[in-house]
């Protein structure tokens, strides 16, 4: 099985669902999907007009935001960056390298550098707030938006999916462990203020 | 004896849930709602500390975050926790508290001697009697001092409690949930901006908990519990309650830590973070923040039964408790006449209200007459009486700040006292904002703001009810207006109100014998028995400076920051130098304005989560091995892979000699590797590094080595090219981060017109290193597509193909000297390729080795380690390295070579060592001497070098050392001394490469 | 904690970025023709200043880019974000 992919949190697969609780908050490891980082100037016709026909998505230039053309996305990393995600094992850096070629751009695969964390559930909201400073109130922060910042003391991409809130959670692998260890840690209180859990003496 | 002192049916107490607690070893019984302050009070309880420094008894003198005697070691075993105020701590069935201040104990007490040795302790005592000589004060007086004074006990055991953090952003944040703060957080409520109220205590309403006051005709309790349930109905309100506001910091930055199960009992607690540190970020700030009162200073102001008259009110009201029988109440202000009334009407018996002023003619001085109490114009207290509690106080008539006439006494078991009110400002002026004295309300108060700060009710220096609710009110429109928000204007709102008699400051209350002579002491601050007298003698002794004064002595330095004395000290001290107090100054206020546990401030981020463990994806495969780890930066790296009963150096000794004499497999995956793309790659390299790029052809790698502008070595690594256009760099492990912000920074900033892209891929490749003579054959067996032989995969290339199946990326590059390929995969292919190369190595014998036998193997090579053998001060020529710098073409650094002192011959440069005795491995760090005779520790100018790597060599059969020396390499043959403990080893300077220095093992 | 305002992701908290020293310290054009006083007054020498500072910022932690910041060294206000390649607005600020 030399093609099977181990994520960087196979072995917390069970530690994960175990962290759930019910009505507060879930939390999972998404399977592999095809990412690309690509670097262009946006402002020159050649290269946003490319990207538009070859992969019907429109790159935002918005800061923080997120393209989704029937899943696949484009999150907005700078003026001149997008993290591209697809499905896994789909021919996405083929395409843009046929397509781009010719033209100053950097079209690198790093489909295996983050692994993605999805945080749902009406807890999901505060639970990254203990760790990650940014304001992700809904006046502020909402779904098809995205934004790097820190979670406790790791990189984290964030994309809101949906308004339950749904969050995924891009964490570079090395960083997946610490990252799940500290979410699971930080979920915990919500189990015992569900079950009105007391302590042992 | 239980609730003795309980006024039935009183107050915001449950007389109906009992609770019993422990104070001191004894049984108590208290209600809900009480403080552990006023259970104790309710049970007759007034002496609860010994003071600091004479051991004098002391009683509670406030109801709140002030107080400065009433501190507890608060509970037992891992949950233990010292000085904290009695006053604060709300009451739960089975709490156990001792006083901290007390050996062997409150009542007996042996300390109390020190009153008789009174003359120790005056200002600046421990200055002038105990920092010399140093060792005594280190063995003898500084544990006496500690147990005597009683600073309380940190728990020995781990805090079984857990703690966590939230961030949060608000447009409006409202600090204090009294009468101002409330009709702020209305104001900015009903404008829908998002608005945070934050209060200390477990209820809201401020000073409205313990008064009698009236709000648009009816109780005030009323109007705030109005106020509480609006403010509950909106969504756009966030209430905190056991919140305090610790620290005001840059940019509308506040620190508030919130108390969430602290009011239950340990064994009944629920398993939730006990405290959160709430990091908030505000637009604009209203500071609702209230006001201390002051003290008065006269003789033995400290005996346990007087308490600040607001803290009888709060006693009376709040908490249905008499905290005397007999009261006797002095003041210089109307304020406490209304204390006097509640405690009246409390069935407390008044005995009088001793005034300084010569017209006390407010209408709440005509309603005490009017109610039968003996008011004492032009008069003041000069002495008390009583050990344990108050018996009686003093009163004579008062004349300018002279007393004469009869002395009476008036026997009481409650002396109430006012010098006025403080407002709160320390959130204020933490936050940079600036102070005026008041001379009317003989007080600081906020003058000039510095940031979007807002400040309302007492704190900003208003007293007046119905004022004090419009202008909070003003306020919280104001604030949300600013933040963008409009909110609609209130009616006025009409509260209790009396015409006031103004207030006289009265700084210190004179006795018959001028201060310090009798025996009666005016204590300034309690929490440190500090005395007028001590303020006076520091300000003849020089100390004028107000910043000097607190340190010389120590008023204001104790847990409780000097709220109730500060303004009384500062007073005083203007008085003795006879000038304003605006001249004088004020000391600086400081984060936090109450004691923050270190717990919360530490949060989850404690044990395996204190820092990140970067872990790579075959971490698993070695933990399963047993792995001995090393940390580098956050990554954990197997260090060593000990087979049983194996010490580190056998492994070690084993794992070298694998790769020396058959295959060696690392995990490399955690060198930072970084994605370079454009037209202008080669013009980029060329610049960042210090050789030459042009001649790289596809496919070829290259060793680089990186300078900051300095000239001095900041990283090093292999750069292969990928493509026309594209490059792949490799940085240290430690360095993945700043080399990638460094190359971004000269992209961005100096060098826009270069067309490249810098991407991190650290995480994307998993490297597995193998090494040795039989690593060609091993990675045949598992990559058979690829042709791997000298010619074909000639050393410093690379090649793509199959590995394990697996697609690959295939480095002949070596850092141990064998001939070596690093092959890189997908990381999640990283474990996969990991166990293939394991198992189909079994038979060429492969082992894994750790970072330490790759340090051993690359010093026998003379291969630097960046951040091991330099450290900012070296350039490529001090390691020997002058070959790579490139003499064609200009890079960051270069110029700096030329610099005088880069180009002296005397610098410090890279040489080996060998010890003269094999088996001596000199510790890494040992600094170098010339003389043999040279003892450590040595002076500085005979060091001449120091070591930078040192270990046992399993193939050259004896240790050696890398080694920084000045003019090393021209000192090569002759010997160094190492002084360590107990020995001096001698060692010879030889060539920095020990194996292997044709180089003819690499190619296999 | 400061809050700064990245020119592209908006205000984000200090921890996000990284300081780079003073700004507007240009490399010089040709090295060889400083002698060792000029090249060592742009390697080490700052202004250091009591007061407004234009320096240098990236978002490290978000966009990565390098921005420019002027800041008070003493209140810590923040009056002026610009990108690289543009000059400070003329106002300083309202307070030191
Ligand atoms: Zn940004």
């Amino acid at each position: 099985m030399a093609d099977a992919k181990r994520s960087p949190l196979a072995f917390m697969t069970s530690a994960l669902a175990e962290a759930e609780v019910p009505d507060a908050v879930a939390l999972r490891e998404l399977s592999p999907r095809t990412q690309i980082d690509l670097r262009g100037e946006v402002a020159d016709p050649a290269f946003a007009g490319t990207v538009e026909s070859a992969l019907r998505l429109t790159l935002p230039r918005t800061p923080n935001r997120v393209a989704d053309a029937g899943g696949l996305l484009a999150l907005w990393l700078g003026p001149d960056e997008w993290l591209l995600v697809g499905p896994e094992a789909s021919d996405l850096e083929a395409r843009l390298r046929s397509a781009l070629s010719g033209q100053h751009v950097a079209i690198t695969d790093v489909s295996a550098n983050r692994t993605v964390l999805e945080l749902g559930g009406p807890k999901a909201r505060e639970i990254l707030n203990k760790g990650c400073p940014l304001d992700l109130d809904p006046r502020v922060f909402g779904p098809g938006q995205c934004a790097q910042s820190i979670l406790a003391r790791a990189q984290l991409l964030l994309h809101q999916r949906d308004i339950e809130p749904t969050y995924h959670l891009y964490v570079r692998g090395s960083f997946a462990f610490y990252a799940a260890s500290w979410l699971i840690d930080a979920m915990k209180e919500y189990r015992f203020a569900k079950r009105g859990g007391r302590r042992e003496r | 004896m239980n609730g003795a002192y309980r006024l039935p049916g009183k107050g915001r107490v449950d007389h109906e849930r009992r609770l019993n607690f422990n104070f001191n070893g004894r049984r108590y019984e208290g209600l809900a709602g009480d403080t552990l302050a006023s259970a104790l009070l309710a049970n007759g309880v007034v002496l609860v500390a010994r003071s600091f420094k004479y051991h004098r008894p002391r009683g509670i003198m406030t109801a709140g975050a002030e107080e400065p005697n009433a501190l507890v070691q608060l509970e037992t075993g891992p949950w233990s926790e010292p000085n904290i105020r009695a006053t604060q701590i709300e009451l739960y069935s089975g709490l156990e508290a001792r006083s901290v201040n007390a050996w062997p104990s409150v009542g007996f007490d042996i300390g109390a001697l020190n009153g008789l040795f009174a003359r120790l302790f005056v200002a600046g005592f421990y200055y002038k009697t105990f920092m010399r000589p140093k060792l005594l004060w280190e063995r003898l007086y500084e544990p006496a001092i500690r147990r005597m004074a009683g600073m309380g006990k940190a728990p020995t055991t781990p805090d079984p409690e857990i703690y966590d953090k939230m961030h949060a952003h608000c447009d409006l944040l409202v600090v204090g949930g009294g009468p101002a703060g409330l009709a702020a957080a209305l104001a900015g409520a009903r404008s829908d901006a998002r608005v945070f109220l934050v209060d200390e205590q477990n209820e809201l309403g401020g000073s409205l908990l313990s008064r009698r006051a009236e709000i648009e005709g009816a109780p005030a309790m009323e109007w705030v519990a109005k106020a509480v349930e609006e403010l509950e109905a909106r969504a756009n309100v966030t209430l905190l309650t056991r919140a305090s506001a610790f620290g005001y910091y840059d940019h509308n930055y506040l620190g508030v830590v919130e108390r969430r199960t602290d009011h239950i009992a340990p064994s009944r607690r629920p398993l939730i973070a006990r405290q959160r540190l709430w990091h908030l970020r505000a637009k604009e700030v209203v500071l609702a923040t209230g006001a201390i009162e002051r003290p008065l200073v006269f003789a033995d102001n400290d005996r346990p039964g007087i308490m600040l008259a607001s803290a009888a009110q709060s006693y009376v009201n709040r908490y249905g408790l008499a905290p005397g029988k007999r009261a006797v109440v002095f003041t210089n202000n109307d304020g406490a006449y209304e204390a006097a009334l509640d405690l009246l009407d409390a069935g407390v018996e008044v005995a009088a209200i001793v005034d300084p002023r010569s017209k006390p003619e407010g209408e709440l001085a005509a309603l005490a007459r009017k109610r039968g109490i003996e008011v004492l114009a032009s008069a003041a207290i000069t002495a008390t009486r009583g050990r344990k509690r108050i018996a009686a106080v003093e009163v004579m008539a008062l004349e300018g700040d002279r007393v004469r006439g009869p002395r009476a006494w008036i026997g009481c078991d409650l002396l109430a006292m006012s010098g006025g009110w403080t407002p709160t400002v320390h959130l204020f002026c933490q936050a940079k904002g600036r102070l005026r004295y008041d001379a009317t309300k003989a007080c600081l108060v906020p003058d000039v703001i510095a940031q979007a700060t807002h400040v309302t009710g007492a704190a900003n220096g208003g007293f007046e009810l119905a004022a004090v609710l419009g202008e909070g009110f003003a306020a919280g429109r104001a604030a949300a207006s600013r933040a963008g928000f409009e909110s609609p204007e209130a009616p006025p709102i009409t509260a209790t109100s009396y015409r006031e008699s103004p207030l006289h400051p009265l700084w210190i209350v004179p006795s018959v014998k001028p201060l310090g002579r009798g025996h009666g002491k005016h204590f300034v601050d309690f929490q440190n028995d500090i005395t007028a007298a001590d303020i006076l003698l520091a300000a003849r002794e020089g100390y004028e400076s107000v910043e000097h004064l607190k340190r010389y002595t120590t008023t204001g330095m104790g847990t409780d920051q000097g709220k109730l004395s500060n303004v009384n000290a500062l007073a005083i001290l203007s008085g003795t130098l006879g000038q304003s107090i605006p001249e004088t100054g004020t000391t600086t206020f400081r984060a936090p304005y109450t004691p923050v546990s270190y717990g919360v401030l530490a949060g989850r981020d404690i044990g395996d989560l204190s820092d990140p463990i970067r872990i790579t994806a075959i971490h698993e495969w070695h933990l399963e091995r047993g792995a001995v780890f090393e940390d580098v930066g956050q990554w954990k790296r197997p260090w060593y892979f000990p087979r049983k009963n194996e010490d580190m150096a056998a492994a070690l000794k084993r794992e070298c000699k694998a790769v020396r004499e058959s295959v060696g497999v690392l995990d490399a995956s955690t060198l930072g590797k970084i994605d370079i793309q454009g037209p202008d790659a080669v013009e980029f390299l060329n610049r960042i590094y210090t050789n030459g790029w042009s001649t790289l052809t596809y496919g070829q790698s290259r060793y680089g080595m990186m300078c900051h502008e300095d000239g001095m070595v900041f990283d090093d690594g292999v750069t292969t090219r990928l493509g026309e256009n594209r490059f792949l760099m490799t940085t240290t492990t430690g360095n993945a981060g700043p080399v990638l912000d460094w190359l971004e920074s000269w992209l961005q900033t100096e060098w826009p017109e270069l067309r490249v892209y810098c991407t991190s891929v650290t995480d994307q490749w998993v490297t597995v290193s193998i090494a040795g003579p039989k690593a060609r054959k091993l990675l045949g067996e598992l990559a058979p597509e690829i042709a791997l032989d000298g010619e074909s995969f000639p050393f410093m290339t690379f090649r793509q193909g199959k590995v394990a199946g697996v697609e690959a990326r295939l480095f002949r590059v070596s850092f141990t000297g064998e001939l070596s390929f690093e092959i890189n995969v997908p990381s999640w292919h990283g474990l996969h390729v990991w166990e293939a190369v394991m198992a189909t190595g079994e038979k060429h014998g492969i082992t894994p080795y750790g970072t330490e036998t790759m340090h051993v193997l690359r010093a026998e090579k003379g291969f630097v380690i960046v951040g091991q053998d330099t450290d900012g001060t070296v350039t490529p020529e001090d390691l020997g390295m002058g070959w790579i710098v490139s003499k064609k073409k200009d890079f960051l650094g270069r110029r700096s070579f030329a610099r005088v002192d880069t180009a002296r011959s005397d610098r410090k440069q890279l040489v080996g060592l060998l010890p003269d005795d094999p088996k001596e491995v000199l510790p890494e760090g040992t600094q170098l001497v010339g003389d043999a005779n040279a003892r450590s520790p040595m002076a500085r100018s005979l060091m001449v070098g120091h070591v930078t790597s040192s270990y046992a060599s399993a193939v050259l059969e004896r240790s050696f050392a890398l080694a920084l020396v000045k003019g090393g390499r021209a000192r090569i043959g002759e010997t160094l001394y190492a002084p360590l403990v107990g020995k001096t080893v001698a060692a010879r300077i030889t060539e920095p490469v020990f194996f292997d220095p044709k180089n003819e093992r690499r190619d296999g | 904690m400061l809050l700064i305002e990245c020119p592209w992701c908006g205000p984000r908290d200090e921890v996000e970025f990284r300081c780079g020293g003073e700004a507007h310290i240009a490399r010089p054009q040709d090295p060889d023709a400083l002698d060792d006083a000029a090249w060592a007054d742009y390697v080490f020498m700052r202004t250091n200043p009591k007061g407004w500072h234009r320096e240098r910022w990236c978002h490290s932690q978000g966009c990565r880019r390098w921005f420019n910041v002027r800041r008070s060294t003493v209140s810590h206000e923040i009056t002026a974000v610009y990108k690289m390649g543009e000059e400070p607005p003329e106002a300083e600020g309202s307070a030191q």
